[in-house]
């Protein structure tokens, strides 16, 4: 079923700072004419004016980071680009978005494309290069379609194509479409997709900036990050950067989903109070009281309701209670959850999406999974509880990418956790356990 | 050298070379790092994670198989830490492993047995139900079986880096990730086993080893492939005198690891029903067995009696059994009518290098060579450990290759100039690429049958042109082809290129001569598809099988085949190598015996027959083949260092002919081999 293009899923919220998304909700917002209307397409000839120099250290200044999940400073990552490579540069945008409980690209893309395209533009004119690839997941199909016809219509206006607009910049946007792996949305192994090969995640180093697309130098980010450049080049890196906290600059987009009355995409300053977001924004918790919260994906370690309290939603403070800030992709759980469940759905999503390359993650999720499911079945004993624990070790940092250090991560943070909900669990009656039995052929 | 890295492996001071990977320096310090996945010469992985290692600083365990190393680091592969690391992985390999080790070909040579031996746990936490997919057969060769794969790559790297065939790549994701062939069920390759070798687990077994024996159960003897010339070593799985599997699994030969189809499966020709096991004399139009004592009286009696008999050597038999047969012709029979099948121009060659030193390269040659020129040959399917090493070059030291070829060849997915004319036109673009070749360091050239007589002239002074070191080689069809040559089996050279005293009817001569008494053929076939000019003649075959001209014969004597033998053989670039002996065919004797026996019914004194005492004569009559005894005697290569001086001869070229054999045909004695048939006539066929 293709989703009806332009309907908001979700009220904004009055609490929010909408710099990204501020035109999302508007008639039409998606077409050339309302965006150039809302001076769009004006930042790239802002940009054109400066040197990538000074562009780079506008982004630096920004203090924005990675929004895909891994958090690197972004500027850092623009300036390792070797833009005086005799090889072509390119510009690839991660739009793979599969994270479990991530949902904000699709908005960035189905809103505001336009945003996207032109701080493609300026990351393009910033790193020398002439042409951007966007890596679309394949189930996005219809917002592939919907970029297309963004992308076609930039062209028509002018903005896209050679020597734009007679600045002499020329630059192409084109769109490709993942396949249905979650894996391909690690950067090394989009970039083997997007070759035309089979997407597992290569060596590094070389890193993509270096050697990225066809061995090329690659600057790789998230279409939210691209899509921040533009308030960032237009407004000043200051100014973003005064949105959020000093290390953790400007606003991100929280995908809230699960116990929550009002589950939406939200734009929110970083450094935000945790509780304030989820009682504020989110409509406060559903069904009971708060139990845990899942801050940013589902491979990000489980946080229990005390640790929520006085949490600044920024990079280093959930970093430092063991975390992470991840994609935004915030899971409420109220009390009545059944840990267990959790355990079993996050462990089957990482177990069919592993993509089998190393040992510890093909092997390791497939048994983590067997394994909660049968404990979920009933069959379990406490001595599970720290076979799995120590299994989830066993593949956290051994893995050759982070899909298997994903799948561990909240195994681990659960058992630990949750240790007495898991040994409860073991008392009650088989009969109690309505899960769906589901084997892995 | 003042550029080495200083680091520390397991409290060891070690020094290594910038770029030097962990895993090697720690090998070269005797330190064993465990891996699958990486294997020297393939492109690295890192997806086992057998190699992990604690260093210094990092926070999490490096894999040693892709960290360079660096200047102060240190280094624990032994820590609590990497144990246990070690021990996580193998547990987990092993979740969905069978376990059948005691019905799997690889048990006692296995790779993951040795590795949890060392590095294990002795017991599984693992409760669940494995993952369990049924084996499946790729090709009369190849067997695969999914649930022993341990996903290492080594096998898609064997076959796409090393054979630029590409036949084997991953299917499906996750714990459901296989190894699947090109033709979606089945292999369209060349066959070649590589990827069954390389496996280090029972997953891809080989079709005609599979269930046979238990790999201690086998006496393993390392000799040389008797197919084509390139000299591969195979060692051949010996059990009750059966050959049960050939490989090269210790790298002990000039092939390394590599071996084709033919050194790899096609000894079956052994067990063929139709081996000949006693010696046959024609009565009353028809060949009727006899006694050994009887054959050799009347070979004798009519070898004796000859007075113009016309003698036939062979490109497979040994090079001592080349030497006596010649010698048996021109002393014992006082005859000049000796000679072989040519299947390469190497005569005008060593003539016009004449004064050169070094000119004649190795096999070896072709992994360190600069560039190489191939002319008029398809080494994929001719000369495939040629076309791997080529191959290794260019892989590992970016080697140029040029090709000037009637057709497309494999070494057009890397050459650097590509040339395609109409075959026998091969010379003429050599033009073409000179200014491209006078610009290589060095250049080794490789030609097939199409550049011969004063081709061969034509090219060396092309290469004299361009200024640079140029080494050749001439390709000739057969185990022994070269040193049949060497050995004087030649109507118009005697041993060590010695212009004959008195030239005699070559192999075409010889057929078409209506005046022969006797001809005698030595493991060859070359009443293939003729009739003999002189009807009068008796003709005397030694062989394997009942081929063609010894269907014709008169007299026919089974003969042992090279994997039957021990003696010397020399390969395409002169590298001279030991035969061992690894069965026996009862009724067959090795044709060097045959030989002495009529030499002894007959009276004559031709010396001692044993291959040793022959190969002492060798070495001290025959020019160039002085070669060290010590490295021939261990299974090493030697290569023969030709005359170096004028060749006068008047062979007529067009008598050389390549038999063009494929990678699944090897002349007359390949069709006695019932794998190459079954993977030539199997769907995928012979891959292009």
């Amino acid at each position: 079923m293709t989703p009806t293009i332009g309907k908001l899923y979700n009220e904004p919220h009055p609490d929010e700072t909408r710099v990204l998304t501020w035109r999302f909700g508007k008639p039409n917002s998606w077409k050339i004419d309302t965006y150039l209307a809302d001076g769009g397409y004006q930042t790239i000839m802002k940009a054109l004016q400066m040197t990538q120099e000074q562009i780079i250290e506008e982004v630096k200044t920004s203090g924005l980071r990675g929004r895909g999940g891994a958090g690197f400073p972004t500027g850092l990552k623009w300036s390792f680009v070797p833009r005086s490579s005799p090889k072509p540069k390119y510009i690839v945008c991660n739009a793979d978005e599969s994270e479990p409980g991530t949902c904000k690209d699709r908005l960035l893309i189905e809103f505001d494309p336009h945003q996207l395209i032109e701080g493609l533009m300026i990351a393009g004119h910033a790193m020398g290069s002439q042409h951007a690839y966007v890596y679309i997941r394949g189930e996005y199909r219809f917002l592939i379609e919907h970029l297309n016809g963004a992308i076609d219509e930039a062209y028509a206006a002018g903005v896209l194509g050679e020597n734009i607009r007679g600045t002499g910049f020329t630059f192409h946007v084109h769109t490709h479409s993942g396949a249905g792996a979650y894996e391909c949305g690690e950067e090394t192994a989009l970039l083997d997709s997007l070759e035309g090969k089979r997407g597992v995640p290569r060596m590094k180093p070389p890193f993509p900036a270096v050697a990225g697309a066809w061995a090329c130098p690659t600057l790789l980010n998230n279409v939210e990050t691209f899509s921040a450049v533009v308030p960032i080049i237009r407004d000043g890196g200051a100014k973003f950067l005064s949105y959020g906290v000093p290390k953790s600059g400007g606003t991100r987009l929280l995908c809230v989903s699960g116990h929550v009355n009002k589950p939406g995409v939200y734009e929110v300053p970083l450094g935000m109070d945790t509780m304030t977001f989820i009682n504020g924004i989110a409509g406060g918790v559903k069904g009971g009281k708060l139990k845990a919260v899942v801050p940013g994906g589902s491979s990000c370690p489980i946080l229990t309701a005390d640790e929520c309290q006085n949490l600044p939603m920024d990079y280093d403070s959930v970093a430092k209670i063991g975390s992470m800030m991840g994609s935004g992709g915030m899971v409420v759980m109220n009390e009545h959850t059944d840990m267990v469940a959790v355990a079993l759905r996050i462990i089957k999503f990482y177990q069919h999406e592993s993509c089998g390359w190393c040992i510890p993650c093909r092997e390791g999720t497939t048994w983590l999974k067997k394994s909660l499911q049968r404990y979920a079945d009933g069959g379990g004993s406490e001595a599970d509880i720290d076979i799995i624990h120590e299994l989830a070790k066993n593949m956290l940092g051994r893995t050759f990418c982070a899909l298997g250090d994903a799948a561990a991560m909240p195994t681990i943070s659960l058992v630990t956790k949750f240790r007495s909900e898991f040994i409860e669990y073991l008392k009650k009656p088989r009969a109690v356990h309505q899960h769906e039995l589901v084997g892995i052929h | 050298m003042a550029d080495l890295i200083n680091l520390t492996i397991d409290g060891r001071a070690v020094q290594a070379a910038p770029g030097t990977l962990v895993i090697e320096a720690a090998k070269k310090a005797g330190i064993e790092i465990p891996a699958f996945c990486y294997y020297e010469g393939l492109s690295l992985q890192g997806a086992c994670r057998m190699c992990l290692v604690e260093v210094e600083k990092f926070p999490k365990l490096q894999v040693g198989c892709t960290l360079p190393v660096a200047e102060g680091m240190v280094v624990h592969t032994d820590s609590p830490t990497v144990q246990q690391a070690r021990k996580g992985t193998l547990e987990f390999l092993l979740t969905n492993h069978p376990l059948d080790c005691p019905v799997c070909d690889k048990g006692g040579e296995c790779e993951l047995q040795d590795m949890v031996f060392r590095y294990g746990v002795g017991e599984s936490r693992y409760i669940e139900t494995k993952h369990h997919v049924d084996e499946k057969q790729w090709s009369p060769v190849v067997y695969f079986d999914a649930p022993r794969c341990i996903l290492c790559y080594r096998c898609v790297r064997v076959c796409g880096e090393g054979m630029g065939v590409n036949a084997l790549g991953i299917v499906n994701r996750g714990v459901l990730a296989e190894i699947g062939p090109n033709e979606g069920d089945h292999l369209e390759c060349d066959e070649c086993g590589n990827c069954i070798d390389i496996c280090p687990v029972g997953a891809l077994t080989s079709g005609i080893y599979r269930y046979q024996t238990r790999p201690w159960e086998m006496n393993h003897v390392g000799t040389i492939c008797t197919h084509c010339s390139g000299g591969c070593k195979t060692t051949l799985g010996v059990r009750n005198d059966q050959v049960i599997r050939g490989n090269n699994r210790d790298r002990s030969g000039i092939n390394g690891e590599f071996l084709c189809l033919k050194g790899r499966y096609a000894f079956d020709f052994l067990e063929s029903e139709e081996r000949l096991q006693t010696p046959m004399k024609r009565v009353d139009g028809k060949l009727e067995p006899i006694s050994w004592a009887e054959a050799l009286e009347l070979a004798a009696s009519k070898l004796k009696d000859a007075k113009n008999p016309g003698v036939i050597g062979s490109t497979r038999t040994t090079n001592e059994e080349s030497y006596y047969l010649q010698k048996f012709a021109r002393q014992g029979l006082k005859t000049s009518n000796i000679d072989h099948i040519r299947t390469g121009d190497v005569t005008t060659l060593i003539d016009a290098l004449s004064g050169k030193t070094d000119a004649l390269a190795t096999i070896g040659d072709l992994y360190t060579t600069k560039a190489a020129l191939i002319i008029g040959a398809d080494l994929a399917q001719q000369q495939p450990f040629m076309a791997y090493q080529l191959r290794a070059n260019w892989r590992h030291h970016q080697s140029h290759t040029y090709t000037i070829t009637p057709g497309p060849v494999r070494e057009d997915q890397y050459s650097v100039g590509a040339v395609r004319c109409d075959a026998g036109k091969e010379l003429d673009q050599l033009e073409s690429l000179r200014d491209k070749l006078k610009a290589e360091a060095s250049l080794v050239i490789i030609y097939g049958d199409c550049v011969k007589g004063d081709g061969v002239r034509k090219l060396v002074a092309f290469g004299d042109s361009l200024g640079i070191p140029v080494k050749y080689i001439p390709l000739v069809d057969y185990t022994n082809s070269r040193g049949a040559l060497d050995m004087g089996v030649a109507s118009d050279l005697e041993p060590g290129y010695k212009p004959a005293a008195k030239t005699g009817l070559s192999v075409a001569q010889m057929i078409a001569a209506k005046d022969l008494d006797v001809l005698w053929v030595v493991g060859e076939d070359p009443l293939r598809g003729k009739d003999l000019g002189s009807t009068s003649a008796f003709v005397i075959v030694q062989d394997m099988f009942l081929t063609e001209t010894a269907q014709k014969a008169d007299l026919v004597l089974p003969s042992a085949s090279n994997y039957e033998k021990t003696g010397t053989v020399t390969n395409v670039t002169g590298e001279v190598q030991k035969l061992k002996r690894a069965a026996k065919t009862m009724g067959a004797k090795a044709d060097l015996e045959i030989m002495g026996l009529i030499a002894k019914e007959m009276g004559l004194n031709l010396g001692i027959w044993t291959p040793d005492k022959v190969f002492d004569e060798i070495r001290k009559t025959v020019k160039g083949y002085n070669v060290p005894l010590p490295v021939v005697a261990s299974g090493g290569a030697a290569q023969s260092q030709p005359v170096n001086g004028r060749v006068p001869s008047n062979y007529n070229p067009a008598e050389i002919d390549s038999d063009d054999n494929t990678l699944f045909t090897s002349g007359t004695l390949g069709r006695y081999s019932k794998i190459m048939n079954s993977v030539m006539e199997a769907p995928g066929g012979l891959y292009k």
